[in-house]
């Protein structure tokens, strides 16, 4: 198996766009590099080469998922971080990524809190630009980890209800996973306070659910989104006490599931609030599952993008 | 004193005294002297050869930023001059979001002399309604009004105070300024970027919802009405605020509006590819909107077309979107643009001639904006088919923030004339001798 050439562009930039073969491909690769890593005889098609991950938002998670990913497949990581760099010093976006560009990785893997920052900075650099989060709005790798992991469990996404639960308004991962989810035959739901459904969502693929119990009922995979309290300034809810009454994931309301039906969250949880955590460590979470094939869904990126 | 100066063969398309056909066009001493079928030759006199053209009041462009003093990296008033008559404009309204901020008449004095050494066209100044634009307590409206200024306003910021702007509104009859208005609910903006709806959702941008500018229309016009105060709406862009104006004036409320060339011609499908020179404030918004501003335009809801032209450099605009400054450039762009609304059929060409002169003239009590015998002598010359490519590099003002780029116009400055002199033609500035 050889990695998926990316045809339109060389950068991940977000699902958008992407089709449904480009997609199975990836998970394939990903299947690959999961049964050769398992076996102790992980494939090195990165040997000699370098990414470069440059975070502007703290994430541990996603940073060090790529780094294991890429170190894995015989890269050498690069970690461009924001404190004690020129980035604190009042260094632009764009000077910062033509600096590392200047380095020579074949990729850059970029988290911004602004959207549109990594597709500003593929217009910039000779390298790849993959997208590690873009303000509120993609974060490829992370859809494309939740649908690995579901279509994993269930064989197929084809007929499946997903319903994606929290703050919509904000998050990139709700949005990448929209349009992931749809592209491999997923119908998907979206639910959260009104103040953080944002307008027209319905245009990107979803529905919006008219009442989240009933909506957790229904559906084959309930995805809640991380309540972010630095990204609430507006006090979208009264508080996270009410929050957790209305939008969070209980024991009891997950008890009401349909058999067979799955927990994802992106992580890291915030136990009480979107999720109890007898939901977060019980039968239906896939949490560490998501972890884990984030790393191969990762290797199967790099393997593609970062040349 | 300038010497006689006749424009022979064109098309006088003056709305106000109702002159649209073949027209000689005779100034002397700086002032119109005489509109005739066929004027008779005067010694001494220059000719403007305007055969194939239209010959229009000078276009007056009611929100302009010149930038000057304080960020002349971006605009300087002569600049900004250039760039004026280069697009037809024999007169133009400095917003007073200078450095510093035109809140007092040294800064009024200032940039009328530094127009005045520039020599190309009228500069008019508007003054701040409140000290430092900071919504909090009156400028010396009264000097301002002393100083020259034509109209206040704290533009680029809405002023949220209500009793201060009651207070102002009050105020400023005792001077006749009309005042303009920037109209946004900060606490409806909030942290928005561009306007509420599917592309706001699908690019992960905050929303500006609509009611965040309709909301302040109402407000203002309530207090308007109740102190029968002037007041002039800056760049409206959304349907609900041209309804409340419309209703208003019926009414017989004392409001003037504008529109910008970018709200009446383009949605926010121009930020796709987070493009920040799609990026104002107010945001572009959807295609119902742009009806509702092009209707309001065509049935004098709106009185007047206005740039906002706002200078800025890549510093502000090559950035994250959500980081890059508000604003773009537009007085080389509007009079095509504007014509583009004939082309179309939505306004008739005495319209968009009465927007762009006579309108706004009566906005804010300005001089000119017709021909009639006495007015200043300022005129716009315009090839009503000269087909072009608007290019930011060939632009004459330092900055080149323009979502118009690349885009093919009809309808060109053949010559600008201020005050009796030819100050542009044949794409190049006249400088003044």
């Amino acid at each position: 198996m050889s990695a998926p050439r990316a045809t339109r562009n060389p950068h991940l930039l977000g699902i958008e766009g992407l089709d449904r073969s480009f997609i199975e491909a990836l998970f394939e690769l990903a299947r690959e590099h999961k049964r050769a890593v398992a076996s102790g005889t992980p494939r090195t098609p990165l040997a000699g080469r370098a990414v470069a991950n440059l975070f502007f938002e703290d994430s541990t998670r996603t940073r060090t998922s790529f780094e294991i990913a890429a170190k894995t497949m015989g890269a050498e990581v690069l970690n461009w971080t924001v404190a004690g760099s020129s980035v604190s010093k009042g260094e632009s976006l764009l000077d910062t990524a033509k600096n590392v560009d200047a380095i020579g990785p074949g990729a850059i893997i970029i988290r911004h809190s602004s959207s549109g920052a990594a597709l500003l900075v593929s217009r910039y650099v000779r390298c790849s630009v993959i997208n590690a989060g873009d303000g509120a709005h993609e974060h490829p790798s992370q859809a494309l980890l939740d649908a690995f992991t579901l279509q994993d469990r269930f064989g197929t996404l084809e007929g499946k209800r997903v319903l994606i639960a929290g703050d919509i308004l904000h998050s990139r991962v709700a949005r990448s996973n929209i349009y992931c989810l749809r592209l491999l035959g997923a119908e998907v739901l979206v639910s959260g306070p009104p103040t953080l459904i944002p307008r027209d969502i319905e245009m990107l693929g979803c529905k919006v659910a008219p009442s989240f119990r009933s909506a957790v009922e229904m559906a084959d995979a309930v995805m809640m989104l991380r309540l972010q309290a630095e990204r609430q300034p507006d006090q979208a809810f009264p508080s996270a006490r009410e929050y957790a009454a209305h939008w969070g994931l209980t024991g009891a309301l997950a008890q009401q599931m349909k058999d067979g039906a799955v927990v994802l969250h992106p992580g890291p949880v915030n136990r009480g609030v979107e999720l109890s955590p007898e939901v977060a460590d019980g039968v239906r979470s896939t949490i560490l599952d998501q972890v884990a094939n984030g790393v191969a869904i990762r290797m199967a990126i790099l393997e593609t993008f970062a040349w | 004193m300038v010497k006689p100066l006749i424009i022979r063969g064109g098309r006088v398309i003056d709305p106000h005294n109702r002159v649209n056909g073949p027209r000689d066009v005779v100034f002397k001493d700086g002032r119109v002297a005489e509109v005739s079928e066929k004027a008779p030759a005067i010694e001494g006199a220059a000719i403007v050869d305007a055969r194939g053209c239209w010959v229009l009041p000078g276009l007056i462009d009611l929100h302009v930023h010149l930038r000057e003093p304080g960020d002349e990296g971006k605009e300087t008033i002569l600049t900004g001059c250039r760039a004026a008559v280069a697009g037809g404009f024999t007169a133009v309204v400095a917003m007073p979001n200078t450095r510093p901020i035109n809140d007092s008449p040294l800064v009024t004095r200032y940039v009328q002399g530094r127009a005045r050494e520039a020599g190309l066209c009228d500069v008019f100044v508007a003054g701040a309604i409140s000290k430092g634009l900071k919504g909090e307590e009156m400028a010396e409206i009264g000097e301002l009004a002393s100083a020259g200024c034509k109209c206040i306003t704290d533009d680029g910021f809405p002023v949220m105070n209500a009793g201060l702007l009651r207070r102002a509104f009050l105020y400023a009859r005792a001077f006749s300024l009309p005042v303009m208005l920037h109209e946004e609910d900060l606490t409806l903006s909030a942290r928005g970027v561009m306007t509420e709806g599917h592309r706001a959702t699908r690019l992960g941008l905050m929303p500006i919802p609509r009611s965040a500018e309709v909301s302040m229309v109402a407000r203002d016009l309530a207090i308007a009405e109740e102190t029968g105060a002037r007041v002039h709406f800056a760049h409206l862009s959304c349907e609900g605020s041209v309804r409340l104006v419309r209703e208003a004036k019926r009414r017989g409320v004392n409001a003037t509006a504008e529109a910008t060339p970018h709200h009446f011609t383009l949605t926010d499908a121009a930020v796709e590819g987070y493009d920040t020179n799609a990026k104002m404030n107010p945001p572009l918004r959807q295609m119902e909107d742009v009806k509702a501003i092009r209707e309001a335009l065509a049935d004098g809801t709106i009185d007047a077309i206005a740039t906002d032209h706002a200078p800025h450099g890549p510093l502000d605009k090559e950035v994250e979107f959500d980081k890059a400054a508000n604003g773009v450039i537009g007085l080389e762009t509007a009079l095509p643009l504007a014509l583009e609304l004939v082309q179309q059929g939505v306004l008739s060409k005495e319209r968009a001639v009465e927007l762009l002169t006579i309108g706004p003239a009566r906005a804010f009590g300005l001089p000119g904006g017709h021909l009639g015998a006495g007015a200043p002598a300022n005129v716009t010359v315009v090839d009503p088919d000269a087909k072009w490519i608007i290019d930011p590099m060939a632009f004459f003002s330092k900055s080149r923030n323009t979502p118009f780029h690349g885009r093919s116009v009809i309808g060109k400055v053949s010559h600008t004339i201020v005050g009796g002199r030819v100050v542009f033609e044949g794409g190049q500035i006249v400088e003044n001798g």
